[in-house]
Formats: structure tokens, sequence, C-alpha cells
């Protein structure tokens, strides 16, 4: 099980903050595939993840990276502060 | 060094007029006030999401990299989230330094990773309706300046 968190519009298009998920992909990309694949409204959000950043256990990384170990996913949109 | 990302307002002369005094080694201070600003007229309001736990983190780590490239006496950095109106203090960054170079270019770094590599996202919301605040090309261009050298 994996804690998969989406903030800002991602958030907004799968409609939930947070939500808790089995999965046996090896990857962040291959996790998005799964996803995608699932239902209608992750397709809409991961459409395009060039324009998606994601954090693993907190620390921003590459769609390439292994989720071996991981305990927390966050997928966003380039972030905007200051 | 302090680092606070809270949603109340903050007090950006109070933090000022404390910040980096009472050492004989610094020369220099810096300090910055982000505002919230309306550039469509007709900004109703800014809702400012993030994520707690990362927040922090990313911040101390942008500060910790500061404090490796630049002799700093002290930093601090101040980020509100939630919601905000137009002309409200958004975020505050100071620095203390023996020379004002190293002041000046430390809270100029500070301020180009806050931008785009601290989890915010802004949230603008008007008469026509809501609308996320895109991060820009020039953001990741500033950062470029201060990536070293690859030869």
């Amino acid at each position: 099980m994996i804690d998969v968190l989406y903030f800002a519009w991602v958030r907004e298009r799968i409609g939930v903050p947070r939500e808790r998920i089995e999965t046996s992909a090896v990857t962040v990309a291959d996790l998005v595939e799964e996803l995608k694949a699932r239902e209608d409204r992750y397709a809409a959000a991961f459409a395009d993840t060039s324009a998606l950043r994601v954090a693993l256990d907190q620390e921003l990384t590459e769609f390439s990276a292994s989720l071996s170990g991981v305990r927390e996913v966050a997928f966003f949109p380039p972030m905007t502060g200051g | 060094m302090r680092v606070l990302v809270q949603s109340k307002p903050f007090d950006y002369g109070a933090e000022c007029a404390g910040f980096g005094q009472g050492g004989r080694d610094v020369g220099a201070v810096v300090t910055f006030l982000g505002v919230v600003r309306d550039d469509s007229g007709s900004l109703a309001r800014m809702e400012i999401e993030h994520y707690p736990g990362m927040t922090e983190k990313a911040i101390a780590a942008i500060a910790d990299e500061a404090k490796t490239r630049w002799q700093l006496a002290d930093v601090l950095v101040i980020h509100r989230h939630g919601t905000l109106e137009p002309g409200e203090a958004i975020m505050m960054v100071a620095t203390a330094a023996r020379h004002r170079v190293a002041a000046f270019e430390a809270a100029e770094f500070l301020m180009d990773y806050l931008k785009s590599r601290a989890p915010f996202w802004k949230k603008e919301i008007g008469p026509e309706g809501t609308g996320w605040v895109a991060a820009r090309d020039e953001d990741e261009t500033a950062l470029s300046r201060w990536r070293p050298e690859r030869g």
C-alpha cells in the first residue's frame, strides 16, 4: 500500500486530496499508467505528465524514479511560491 | 535560522527590527517582502495551497543551501498559506551577512528557489471565476544562474 497525494488542479481533477493505493508498480511512470487505466478522471489529470511534478516521500524526483520502499507519492503542477 | 509556514499574518516590521542584530560580525541585513498583487484589476482573493511537511523541509533545504554558498550569520523565511487579499503580505525573506553582496545574493537565491521549488500553489479568485496561477518560464530561467557551470 502506498499513500498518493494530489495538489492544486491535479487534486481538483481527481476529486480527492489523498488515497491509499494497492499497487505493484515499479516506477512512478508505471503507477501513472496504472491510474490512467482505472478511470477517466485519472486519465484527465495525467494526460500530460510534462506539466506535472512528482515527489517521493516529500523529495522532488523524476517520473522514472523507483517506488521501492516509498511510503508517500505526491503529484502536483509546477510550484508557484514566493 | 528560522523557517515559518503559517496561515496567520506576520509583522514584517517587528521581524525586520529584531533580525540579524546583536552580533559583531554582521555588516549587512537584506529583507524582502512579497505582497499579493492584483494583475487583473479584479482579484478578490488568492488561495494558497501547500504540502504540509514537504513545504517546511523544502524551505529548510533551500536555506541550508544558501548558508553553504554564502557566509550568512542568519536566515529567516516566512511564507503564508490559506486565503489572502490583494495588498496582504504573503512572504518574507531576510539574510544577515558580513558584507552586503552576500546578503543581497543569498536573498535573491532564496527568492528564486522559493518561487519554483517550495510546494505552494496559488489560485486566484475573482468575479469571472477562479484560476490556478501558472508557473512561468522566467522562473525556471532565474534558477539557472545559480547552477554551477558545467564544463
